[in-house]
């Protein structure tokens, strides 16, 4: 699904990603944790190209989106991303929020775009909000509607970047019930996030970055229980 | 304090023809430079440095010389060099559209940089083209944010919009000389079509306030 070789980002002088090569598979789950400003963001987001790369090259679907050739607003409408701070836009409704992109950007008609925004709101447990405002949601529905209007685009992979990290405490479940069924249903998942015991549980495959290398790789238990490198050894202390 | 109102109620008909001709200019004037200053402050968000400097260089012009003075520029000098012969009407809207367009891409590009850049990454991440994306996700939300601000080059254009009268142009505060000269009293007309530009500026203010209350959709 996603093949990555020798990817470097740098920001001016600042070296933020080092000589990174790793793939991810078709349906697999893959969490990215390590410190904070190690490159976890950055690296999801050269995924979708928010970020280009400055060396290297990444292929989704074994399309090359590095090659500069490639309509990345194509490949990104099969790559869903959810956020931190959600981004849903404040001016639609959830119902449209939902609908937007897979009206305007993939021409669907509003019958079919509401009927699937629908089932999708049912989904992650908010049918009764389909007419509210963004504003007027709590941090957890922000997340699930926003995670509904990712997947309305029908992706064939989900991009997370610490998608319970803005949430009040008693929040965070509902968020990461939602994350667990997408999981189950079989959806490729790469997600940055800070909740060990999520990644422990739902993950095929634990990556921990620092300092912009991909330092360790390997399944939850191997890496949790018994991390290759002290810096893992050092930061899963920390954490846990 | 000799004021008699009477004297120029014959010429209040004349005087109440100005509004149209005042509101005729002054519509036409606001469309034209919200429409340009729109498009220039894309340019000035613009990733294209020709662009970019486009929307500086005229911003800059626009607003580091007086009004009056373009108005000036455009109605005399456009016969002198090219021979065409500019009615007030058409010189009167070039000069206070182009002004204001000035204005108007300044605080809609402040408008557009204020918006969260998170909503350009979604719109992004969800494939949304750039085209798309301003219209649909980014304007609105800078629009509402501006209205304020908007409204108040409105209205300045509105007042503004009596420096017509020196280029002959016969709109309300011309009418109001013309009658002064006429009956030898400057007082009355000018009180008179000072009632008449508040009344305008109420209408225009009141008519921005349901607008914004209309927009405010997320909070
Ligand atoms: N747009 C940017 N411009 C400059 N530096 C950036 C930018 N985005 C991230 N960085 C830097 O890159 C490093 C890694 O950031 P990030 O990928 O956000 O780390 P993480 O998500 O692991 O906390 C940090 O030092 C951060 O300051
Ligand atoms: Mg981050």
């Amino acid at each position: 699904m996603i093949k990555v070789e020798n990817l470097y980002k740098q920001f001016g002088e600042n070296e933020v990603l080092k000589n990174i090569s790793t793939h991810i598979d078709s349906g697999e789950v893959v969490s990215i944790i390590g410190p904070s400003g190690s490159g976890k963001s950055t690296f999801l987001r050269c995924l979708n190209m928010l970020e280009t790369p400055s060396q290297g090259k990444v292929w989704v679907n074994n399309q090359e989106i590095t090659d500069k050739k490639t309509n990345i607003m194509k490949v990104r409408e099969q790559i869903g991303m959810v956020f931190q701070h959600f981004y849903l836009f404040p001016h639609l409704t959830v119902l449209e929020n939902l609908t937007y992109a897979p009206m305007k950007v993939k021409g669907e008609s509003r019958e079919s775009a509401e009927k699937k925004a629908r089932e999708l709101l049912a989904k992650v447990g908010l049918s009764e909000k389909e007419t509210a405002y963004p504003n007027n949601l709590s941090g957890g529905q922000k997340q699930r509607v926003a995670i509904a209007r990712a997947l309305a685009m029908e992706p064939k992979l989900m991009l997370f970047d610490e998608p319970t990290s803005a949430l009040d405490p008693e929040m965070v479940k509902e968020v990461l019930n939602v994350m667990k069924d997408l999981a189950q249903s079989g959806m490729t998942m790469a997600i940055v996030t800070h909740e060990m015991g999520f990644a422990r549980e739902v993950s095929d495959r634990i990556m921990f970055l620092d300092e912009g290398k991909l330092l360790e790789e390997g399944s939850p238990n191997e890496f949790f229980n018994n991390p290759r490198t002290t810096r893992a050894k050092d930061f899963l202390e920390k954490v846990l | 304090m000799n004021l008699d109102f009477s004297q120029i109620v014959p010429y209040i008909p004349f005087i109440l023809k100005g509004i149209w001709v005042t509101l005729k200019f002054v519509i036409i004037a606001i469309i034209f430079g919200f429409l340009l200053g729109t498009i220039l402050s894309l340019f000035k968000i613009s990733s294209n440095k020709a662009l970019n400097w486009i929307g500086k260089v005229y911003t800059s012009i626009f607003r580091g010389t007086p009004l009056i003075l373009q108005l000036m520029l455009i109605y005399f000098a456009i016969p002198q060099l090219t021979g065409y012969d500019i009615q007030p009407f058409l010189a009167s809207i070039l000069a206070f559209g182009l002004n204001s367009a000035a204005y108007v891409s300044e605080i809609i590009r402040a408008g557009i940089q204020a918006v969260d850049k998170g909503q350009t990454e979604a719109a992004q991440a969800l494939g949304v083209p750039y085209r798309l994306m301003m219209k649909d996700i980014i304007l609105p939300q800078a629009f509402k944010n501006i209205l304020p601000a908007l409204m108040n080059e409105f209205v300045t254009l509105t007042k503004e919009s009596a420096l017509v009268s020196t280029i002959g142009y016969l709109d309300l505060m011309r009418r109001a000389q013309v009658v002064g000269a006429d009956t030898y009293r400057n007082f009355e007309p000018l009180i008179f079509v000072g009632l008449i530009y508040w009344l305008m500026i109420m209408v225009l203010t009141t008519m921005g306030r349901i607008v914004e209350r209309r927009m405010k959709f997320s909070d």
